[in-house]
């Protein structure tokens, strides 16, 4: 009865995930959902109608879904040739440009939004070059979004791509087909899956895009994220903000539904091979023109935004000098932190250790129960299983599509019972940064643990070993470098994240975005000099750990 | 048989290990310090800041450590505090301003305490006066700034009044911030409610735009990016007129060396609007002794003193002193705009709409 004994284990290694999902988020955003629907003892669902007839609301919804939408096309096209130089080219340098592409996506949007200030702002470098201005229009959120985005595209495409046999485009020409009409129906078709599921996390992540709104979008334009954040923040007008936060559920879950079945459709049987043998050096002056058009626009939109962080950091009072840096030791005169500022680096990387620990016990055992044979497709009772599995899977990446302030507020109205009562505990901060992490970890595990041959565990339960030792003898060895891997990516997410962290991290312990966005919010040269000081150190922190994720590399095609 | 149990076996527990120390590691941190008595816990928004000298002297003085919880912006910590009431994760909750205090108020939020040495405080901050629900702490004013050098440039004298931004020589100069958003923002939709009345103001804000006003969304842009006065955007803003507040001309000297003659910026009298921020004993506080002589010490002369330099307001207490760098740089501005906080309450969020449709659509 190996059916039986898949489900047992595979519920067992579900049970830790899905309580610790039940009680850290369920619950509490189950909680303030309630308290904004269940009023004079009863269900208030005529608020759907109230809030979802309001034309202010509408307008609201409306430009959530076109501009994702526009983000997302637009994503696709910047980032699309970058997907084919990082897959068929090499050259020197690739493992560093892979790293710098995707600092943005792991910064927080507080120090990202003000670097694409710099670039696309007044005063910015398209501004004094081209004299072109961005930022009091919709394209700044849209090329915003291209900047934090395009590592998803080049990471999920690119990397499948790279496994894609380079001879079947080929054949396709030797038997005549134009390049275009090769590429088209030959690479295109197989890309396709990819494609789908890298442009649905592009949407996903626009689609409840937040810091980008609030720093770029002006007063003019708000996402649902936004709304639900000033329903909540500004205004405790909860009835409201709980018909919204359903709405994003909803649209979410649509969305998850729909990358779960392209996720499945990407594992169709497809020739692979070996990334590294696909690359080569580039050939011909299509192909060196093609690489210098992606590092061109990768320096013009990803790099030049950060660069101009790193100038400001270093421009003192009189000139280049470290001067905001040593700022940063001290326990300033103006007393905008009870510490020295220095210490937000100690709090931010102990905050992201303990969020890492919790994410990669929570994320590991999710992949391990995603992944236990029998859970991919199959009738009857195997069927059922594959469904739960995948809604499991759904599940898991809701953090992602949730407001940080209806999980923020929900912590603080759900958890305040004891043995529960957590509102006023450090652990808050790594479970929410944790929550946030979760889904990377599982992602990257996911494809590495199913391409684990279930022949061996066989062979070496023929052989005589137990379960456990079938594990730690042939998965473990095969998944060490995803662990790490995933563990790394879990870090650099926590390091950045802002909006939960910044309800629950005390005033006296802030970690480095939120000093960072305290310090933009006071006046005076030395706090900006020292803003972007901190960001600096953030954000060589984030390249050094995704830069030796790039000496990790799985041989298996991660998403993120 | 044999198998599948120890492989389930195996899988619960370590699933349930796993558990097991989320547990452990929340209910030993949970627990530190919550009910201990020697403690005081107080609840506050992101920018509190106090010298850590003057928090040693009040545990000397009381014999009580303090603990300083939550973070987030003024409007998220008053708003926690309301959906805490009943079971209040502190002692006092301090940083709710006159814009925001009739929520906590109406809902019950605070106990009635009179703190020591209120009757040095002049009546105009006291919001509460004869109930004691809070206490007023601190006080400071949204204010136009305006940038010395622009205005020395052009042979042009800043403006002094709301009346001025509308005229045509300061046209295209002004930026200010989101009112449904930036809490400078709304205090300025305030300051001309209060000046133009409730019936008056959207003309007056239907010609500011007329003049070349422009929205942002929050405070760092307007002032760090737009404001050609502001030493953080190194002059590259191209905005000479900035609605932020009386203290922010003092703000850009505190670490300038050699010290200037004058504050690079100044402030438009007549534009400006006052927040009062209160504190005040939470109802069910754990440690309600504690919570008093702390409120009493929020309103000790230390404590008022070493404000300014630390949350960059003014101290609400008349014989406190102000710092040197407050007299020399800062202004205050005589007759500052305010409504109560009733008033507040009952219309915000009609202004507020209102506003956006004159001002930003």
């Amino acid at each position: 009865m190996p059916g039986r004994r898949g489900t047992w284990a595979r519920l067992g290694l579900m049970a830790g995930p899905v309580v610790f999902f039940a009680v850290f988020f369920g619950y509490p955003v189950a909680a303030i959902v309630g308290r904004g629907l269940h009023e004079d003892g009863r269900w208030q669902w005529g608020r759907f109608g109230e809030v979802l007839g309001d034309p202010d609301i509408l307008r609201v919804l409306w430009f959530t879904v076109w501009q994702a939408a526009a983000s997302t096309a637009l994503t696709l096209a910047v980032a699309l040739p970058g997907a084919w130089v990082f897959a068929r080219l090499d050259f020197p340098g690739k493992r560093l440009l892979r790293a710098v592409v995707t600092v943005p996506f792991v910064l927080p949007t507080v120090v990202a939004g003000s670097a694409f200030l710099a670039l696309a702002g007044r005063g910015g470098v398209l501004d004094e070059w081209f004299g072109v201005r961005l930022d009091t229009s919709v394209w700044a959120i849209l090329l915003a979004h291209v900047f934090f985005n395009y590592a998803v595209v080049v990471r999920t495409v690119g990397g499948f791509w790279a496994q894609l046999d380079p001879r079947q485009e080929e054949a396709a020409r030797m038997l005549g087909a134009g390049r275009l009409a090769a590429w088209r129906r030959v690479t295109l078709p197989a890309l396709a899956p990819s494609l789908g599921a890298a442009a649905l996390i592009v949407y996903l992540f626009t689609f409840t895009s937040f810091g980008v709104i609030q720093v770029l979008g002006g007063p003019r334009y708000a996402t649902l994220e936004v709304e639900i954040y000033r329903q909540t923040e500004a205004l405790l007008q909860l009835p409201t903000a709980a018909v919204l936060t359903l709405v994003q559920f909803a649209a979410v879950a649509v969305l998850l539904a729909v990358h779960a079945r392209s996720v499945r459709r990407r594992e169709s049987a497809l020739r692979l091979v070996p990334a590294e043998q696909t690359a080569h050096r580039p050939a011909g002056a299509g192909q060196w023109t093609v690489l210098a058009g992606v590092l061109t626009v990768v320096a013009l939109l990803l790099v030049a935004p950060l660069a101009v962080l790193v100038q400001r950091a270093f421009q003192g009072p009189d000139g280049w000098s470290l001067a905001w840096f040593r700022a940063l030791g001290r326990e300033s005169a103006s007393g905008t932190f009870a510490v020295p500022p220095v210490e937000a680096i100690g709090n931010s990387l102990s905050y992201a250790a303990a969020a890492t620990g919790i994410a990669l016990l929570i994320g590991v055992s999710a992949a391990a129960a995603l992944t236990l044979p029998g859970s991919r497709r199959g009738t009857g009772r195997a069927a059922r299983a594959g469904r739960l599995v995948r809604g499991f899977d759904a599940l898991l990446m809701l953090p992602l599509g949730t407001s940080a302030v209806t999980v923020g507020f929900g912590f603080l109205i759900a958890l305040d019972e004891p043995p529960l009562d957590l509102r006023s505990s450090w652990i808050l901060v790594p479970l929410a940064q944790a929550l946030v992490g979760v889904p990377f970890v599982i992602r990257t595990m996911v494809p590495v643990l199913r391409s684990v041959d279930v022949r061996l565990r066989e062979a070496a339960a023929v052989l005589g070993a137990s379960p456990l030792r079938a594990w730690r003898e042939v998965d473990l060895p095969l998944v060490r470098r995803a662990v790490l891997v995933s563990a790394g990516f879990a870090f650099a997410v926590s390091l950045g994240e802002f909006g939960a962290t910044v309800f629950i991290a005390r005033p006296d312990a802030p970690t480095l975005p939120v000093a960072v966005a305290r310090m933009l919010g006071r006046a005076g040269e030395a706090h900006y000099g020292q803003a972007m000081a901190l960001s600096t150190i953030l954000m060589l922190v984030c390249a050094g750990v995704l830069l030796a994720l790039e000496r990790v590399r799985t041989p298996g095609q991660g998403e993120f | 048989m044999h198998t599948m149990t120890t492989h389930a076996r195996r899988a619960v527990a370590a699933s349930t290990a796993v558990l097991a120390l989320a547990l452990v590691a929340t209910a030993c941190s949970g627990s530190s310090g919550g009910e201990d008595s020697r403690t005081v816990t107080l609840v506050t928004h992101d920018s509190f800041a106090a010298s850590k000298g003057v928090l040693r002297q009040f545990t000397q003085e009381t014999g009580y450590k303090v603990r300083v919880l939550r973070g987030g912006d003024a409007g998220a910590a008053v708003n926690q505090a309301v959906l805490n009431k009943d079971n209040p994760q502190g002692d006092v909750f301090f940083g709710v301003d006159n814009t925001l205090l009739s929520r906590p108020l109406d809902e019950g939020v605070f106990a009635p305490y009179r703190a020591k040495g209120l009757e040095k405080v002049p009546e105009r901050y006291q919001a509460d006066k004869g109930r004691h629900r809070v206490t007023p702490v601190d006080t400071g004013e949204v204010c136009v700034n305006y940038d010395r050098a622009y205005f020395a440039k052009k042979h042009l004298d800043p403006p002094r009044t709301l009346d001025d931004l509308t005229k045509p020589r300061y046209r295209n100069l002004l930026v200010t911030e989101n009112a449904a958003t930036s809490s400078p923002g709304l205090a300025f939709l305030l300051a001309t409610v209060d000046r133009y009345g409730t019936k008056g103001w959207q003309g007056y804000w239907k010609k500011l735009r007329a003049n070349g006003a422009e929205v942002v969304d929050g405070w760092e842009q307007a002032y760090n990016d737009r404001f050609s006065g502001s030493r953080g955007g190194k002059g590259k803003g191209d905005k000479p007129l900035v609605v932020s507040y009386a203290s922010s001309p003092p703000v850009e000297v505190v670490d300038a060396k050699p010290k200037p003659k004058q504050a690079p910026t100044g402030i438009a009298e007549d534009t400006c609007f006052r927040q009062t921020e209160y504190a005040g004993l939470l109802k069910g506080a754990g440690n309600a002794k504690g919570g008093k002589a702390l409120l009493d010490f929020l309103l000790g002369k230390r404590f008022q003193e070493d404000l300014p330099l630390q949350m960059f307001v003014r101290p609400v207490r008349a014989d406190a002193k102000l710092p040197e760098l407050f007299t020399r740089y800062g202004q205050e501005p005589d007759d500052p705009a305010t409504l109560p906080p009733q008033k507040i309450a009952d219309n915000r969020e009609q202004w507020i709409k209102t506003w956006t449709s004159l001002a930003v659509k």
